[in-house]
């Protein structure tokens, strides 16, 4: 073999092994669980009239503009689902004589995908648990928006200095000792708001004291890490547009890989050395050839 | 045959060249027009689809095709090829544009571009599991080195010929960079290897809303070799267009090696990706031929039929390896691609499709890219090979700017 | 004499039964269920002895560019009948419309009525009064309008303006404004004064504020346009007995198509209700139910308000200023943006073109591969 081809093969060989490291190898991250004073909310399909009074308080607590472009004849507040202007929507799904309404914001994930993708932290999981968002540290990459799996940050489209929309669980009132604007309205106490371990306990009592009317799940207890926003439906999940079930976080997957990648930078500063170092001696060898 | 690099000369504005400008100055009013009315309304960017071909095309394809300078650096100071050194420069510059009009298209895509000076300097807010950030700063850097890299052709001609400032200031860093590019190289290669990868784990992210069949823990690696591949493609471009503009020998034996390199590699891609799949179990999602199942059996056929028209034609020509290229490119774009906009599902009631002033300005920048590229390798050193004699480079000065791995006449030996 | 009397005494005195008088203060709390002192109690009977405890106020009236339509809705009313308002639970003192005397014997009662309750009678003036060519267009007996205004609201405690014309100029102000027709508050700056504008407007909400008046010693809470708060702090949109027509999206199209006959919304029609501040949703006209404007099917066309009534057309639709939402419900996955014809088929021209001319110049490449003049 030519000394050529194998520097060839020991340059590919010592690049593979700094390159590849298996995306299964043992798990580097720990799954995250909710703070010790998570909040949260219990939005309970059963109790629901669709009255909307949570969508109103919610516009007027944040004051966000109505969004008359909707489905309805331009006189109403009517936006179809949450968008740069609505930040809490109440849905419905009916199929025959099935029917349910659904109140759809942020679930402020325990491990959310937007706060693993936001570049400066912009969206950070803070004080209750609560995923807020510090538009000074904004770019506008919409990142957010593409990863997380409920669809919750809208991006104001129709701006020139345009930030992203989501629910806070109305932060500044809870500062205050208040509790969020939609829960305090909430004619029929469909949407509840508590401490995050109070109202799994709530819930979980509710399904053990009325089997048969709920179906047997607590939505957001596991799903996609858990999230502090918890369900209670009396329909299918999917059918009031939670897609996904799986109990692993979203960002689990790639922050297990980009840490193996990483891990104390470990890997791009050996392969640079590496880079620099196979340079330097073909040097010496292409002088010689010419 | 003179081996190195010049200013290729002759006239700039061209009738083709006054062409290319009107479409890049279209594309320039346009991104005016789209920060006059924001983004709702210049593109067909929704709340589904934050993200369109402006990253998907312009960012992830064109970053990709932009490796020309990657993959001919490995090749030359790994793998130690010295011959194809002439290929270096015309392809850094290729790189050095196309990630500058890459870094272009975000800033025109950004909502808030005012920001942009906080990634690479609010440190202590940097969210280190953000793969966005690490592109982000990936890029930043690459660009800066790529220019560095690139620089000692502008210093070339200016240490002869330009404002007498800049002679001085050329002839005197000239030497000095020389001396430095071995790390500022180095760097050259250890950034896109990361940034690459990060392109892939990006969408790792996206989790569930990612389709079964591009999801997998092995974006990094399948992204890092898609654009190996497509930085392979644009080589083999470069050479053929050198060649047929600028009467460039195009290197046919060089070009045949790299040929296979890229045929056998897409093998590999296949292979690693199947795999990944039959062990995920999800390789079932292939045999449905919805629109999923079709885009990834249309990249995987993309993929293997370099190597199948490889070993269908034993002796290749230039124009059998510009199809090969092309399929190549086409199979790491749309991979690409695909992995961005097609595998992504937002859930029911999204769609998106490009708006006509969205596409507009993304092939305006590409114009803009290719106007810049003609007038710098007609004014600057930077094909080598060309059948005209030098014009505007001394000889001295052309031996004492080359870098330490020049070899000359290299290739009339080896043929 | 009959002036110190107490109204229980002159009510007594007249035979007015003391259930008709229940009646009138029943009336009174459903006008004013909130925000005046005379009406925090919990009964009519405990309104009544408020109010029997009391004197009654004077009351002088001034007619000014009027159409009289607001001394006609005060006729209207027949709990208390006319006759019992005049002379038991308020005394009115000067009346052109309603009084006997004429003439130069008209003028000597005014002026009668005056000195005698100097500073303590309520002026109440209807219509507008002109101010152009120094006030030339209304005389009576020799004097103009702003003179004669100035002079009896110079004594009296309290201005009330009844009806638009009197708040803010009404009908004779609309454009052109040819007299230069102007409210009562532009005049008098240095007495209080409280709007009740309306075309008419409920007579109740004049009695009640009177009567705040004449048992409490003070004036209603009023807003920043001079309205009593307790009638005019909601648009008749908020209150409005149709209004669950408008939040379902039925409106009727057309003066007696089937949605018209069926009562409901008459947003489409031009009805002002959204932008509207007045009490008729809920204190309807005539004492009858229903008897407003809307009740019978016509569109409000906003009479009290100076930036609507008889400046925006009838049938022009109002803006909703604070849009909340209907009564309908989007589907948990609803359609978006859907993709455009036009940007596909460009698309799919310039990717095939580029895909073409690719394929068609790696044909074209063959032919001498190397050239040995540059093309360029």
């Amino acid at each position: 073999m030519s000394t050529d081809r194998r520097a060839f093969f020991k340059n590919i060989a010592a690049a593979a092994a700094t390159l590849t490291v298996l995306p299964t190898a043992a798990l580097a991250r720990e799954k995250k669980t909710a703070p010790p004073d998570a909040v949260g909310l219990l939005y309970d399909t059963t109790k629901c009239i669709g009255c909307k009074a949570c969508v109103v308080a919610c516009k007027d607590a944040n004051r966000m503009p109505a969004d008359t472009d909707g489905y309805g004849h331009g006189l109403y507040d009517s936006p179809d689902s949450l968008n740069q202007y609505t930040k809490n929507i109440i849905q419905l799904y009916k199929d025959g004589n099935e029917q349910s309404f659904v109140k759809k914001q942020c679930m402020h994930c325990v491990d959310p995908a937007c706060v693993g993708a936001c570049m400066l932290g912009a969206l950070k999981k803070g004080k209750f648990g609560v995923v807020s968002y510090d538009v000074s540290k904004c770019v506008g990459c919409r990142y957010c928006e593409t990863v997380c799996p409920f669809n919750v940050p809208k991006f104001e489209w129709a701006k020139a200095a345009p930030k992203i929309v989501k629910c806070e669980l109305c932060k500044e009132r809870l500062a205050e000792g208040k509790e969020p604007a939609c829960t305090e309205v909430c004619p029929r106490k469909a949407v509840i708001f508590g401490k995050y371990t109070d109202l799994l306990d709530e819930a979980h009592l509710r399904l053990k004291n009325n089997p048969g009317k709920y179906i047997n799940k607590v939505y957001g207890e596991r799903e996609l890490g858990g999230t502090q926003v918890l369900y209670l439906s009396h329909v299918d999940f999917e059918k009031i547009g939670f897609r996904f079930q799986q109990d692993e976080s979203v960002p689990h997957l790639q922050q297990t890989v980009s840490h193996g990648i990483y891990k104390g930078f470990v890997g791009p500063v050996a392969l640079y050395g590496l880079l620099g170092a196979v340079m330097f001696r073909n040097r010496g060898k292409s002088e010689k050839e010419s | 045959m003179q081996t190195h690099a010049q200013p290729i000369g002759g006239p700039l504005f061209t009738r083709s060249y006054f062409v290319l400008l009107s479409i890049a100055a279209i594309g320039m009013a346009l991104i005016l027009w789209r920060f006059a009315v924001g983004l709702g309304v210049a593109t067909g960017l929704s709340d589904g689809y934050p993200l369109g071909i402006w990253i998907a095309l312009d960012v992830v394809t064109g970053t990709a095709l932009a490796c020309g300078g990657y993959a001919v650096a490995l090749v030359v100071y790994i793998f130690n090829k010295g011959n194809y050194h002439p290929l270096i420069r015309p392809a850094i510059l290729t790189s050095a544009l196309g990630y500058t009009i890459a870094g272009a298209s975000v800033a025109v895509d950004l909502g808030r571009p005012w920001n942009m000076w906080k990634i690479p300097t609010y440190v202590w807010n940097w969210n280190l599991n953000s793969s966005l950030l690490e592109v982000a700063l990936c890029i930043m850097a690459y660009v800066f080195v790529l220019w560095i890299e690139l620089s000692p052709a502008f210093m070339e001609k200016f240490s002869v010929d330009g404002p007498p400032l800049l002679q001085r200031w050329s002839k005197r860093l000239l030497p000095i960079l020389n001396k430095s590019l071995i790390w500022i190289i180095a760097l050259g290669m250890l950034l896109p290897t990361m940034h690459q990868s990060s392109l892939g784990s990006l969408m790792m992210l996206a989790g569930p809303k990612l389709h079964p069949l591009w999801l997998t823990g092995w974006l990094p690696l399948l992204f890092l070799m898609s654009c190996l591949a497509m930085g392979y493609a644009i080589v083999v471009f470069e050479s053929v267009f050198s060649s047929r503009a600028f009467g460039r020998n195009p290197e046919i034996p060089m070009l045949i090696n790299l040929q296979k390199i890229a045929a056998w590699g897409g093998l590999v891609f296949v292979a690693v990706r199947v795999a990944d799949l039959a062990y995920s179990g999800n390789l079932h999602y292939a045999m449905t031929l919805d629109l999923y199942g079709t885009m990834f059996w249309i990249e995987t056929v993309l993929w293997l039929l370099p190597l199948v028209m490889m070993l269908a034609s034993p002796r290749p020509n230039l124009g059998s390896l510009f199809r090969g290229a092309m399929v190549v490119a086409l199979a790491g774009a749309l991979y690409r691609f695909d992995t961005y906009l097609v595998a992504f599902q937002p859930g029911p009631g999204w769609h998106y499709f490009p708006s006509v002033p969205e596409m507009f300005i993304t092939i305006g920048l590409v114009a803009l890219e290719l106007a810049i590229y003609v007038a710098v390798v007609k004014r600057f050193p930077i094909i080598a090979g060309a059948a005209r004699p030098p014009a505007l480079v001394a000889q001295g000065s052309a031996n004492s700017g080359a870098t330490a791995f020049h070899i000359a006449s290299s290739q009339e030996r080896r043929q | 004499m009959t002036s110190n009397l107490t109204i229980a005494e002159r009510l007594r005195r007249s035979g007015v039964s003391r259930r008709h008088f229940l009646t009138f203060c029943g009336k009174l709390m459903v006008v004013a269920p909130a925000g005046l002192a005379l009406t925090s109690y919990i009964t009519p009977q405990a309104v009544a002895a408020t109010i029997g405890r009391a004197r009654r106020p004077s009351v002088i009236w001034l007619h000014m560019q009027d159409c009289t339509g607001c001394t006609e809705t005060l006729l209207r009313t027949s709990e208390p009948d006319l006759a019992t308002l005049l002379f038991d639970v308020i005394s009115l003192d000067y009346h052109e419309t309603v009084m006997a005397a004429s003439g130069t014997d008209a003028e000597a009662a005014l002026k009668d009525a005056m000195s005698q309750n100097d500073g303590k009678y309520v002026l109440v003036v209807e219509g507008s009064i002109p101010t152009k060519d120094n006030g030339a267009y209304l005389k009576i007996a020799g004097r103009n309008g702003i003179d004669m205004l100035k002079e009896v609201a110079s004594h009296s405690a309290a201005v009330i303006s009844m009806g638009s014309c009197s708040s803010w100029g009404g009908v004779p102000s609309s454009n052109i404004n040819p007299t230069g027709a102007t409210g009562v508050d532009s005049i008098i700056k240095d007495k209080p004064v409280v709007n009740i504008p309306g075309c008419p407007p409920n007579p109740y909400v004049l009695l009640a504020t009177v009567l705040e008046y004449a048992t409490a010693g003070k004036l209603p809470a009023l807003d920043s346009l001079g309205r009593p708060k307790f009638a005019y702090d909601r648009v008749i949109h908020d209150h409005c007995p149709r209004r669950a027509h408008f939040d379902a999206g039925r409106f009727a199209a057309q003066f007696g198509d089937s949605g018209h006959l069926s009562g409901w919304c008459l947003y489409k029609l031009g009805c002002k209700g959204p932008v509207t501040h007045a009490p008729c949703s809920t204190r309807h006209f005539n004492e009858v139910v229903d008897c407003w404007p809307i009740g019978i099917g016509a569109p409000c066309v906003g009479c009290t308000e100076k930036d609507v009534a008889f400046t925006v057309p009838i049938f022009t639709t109002a803006d909703i200023k604070r849009p909340v939402p209907p009564d309908f419900y989007p589907a948990v996955n609803p359609e978006h943006k859907p993709i455009s014809a036009t940007a596909t088929g460009v698309a799919g021209l310039i990717g095939g073109a580029l895909l073409g001319a690719g394929f068609l110049a790696s044909r074209k490449m063959n032919d001498g591969a190397t050239k040995d003049e540059p093309k360029e």
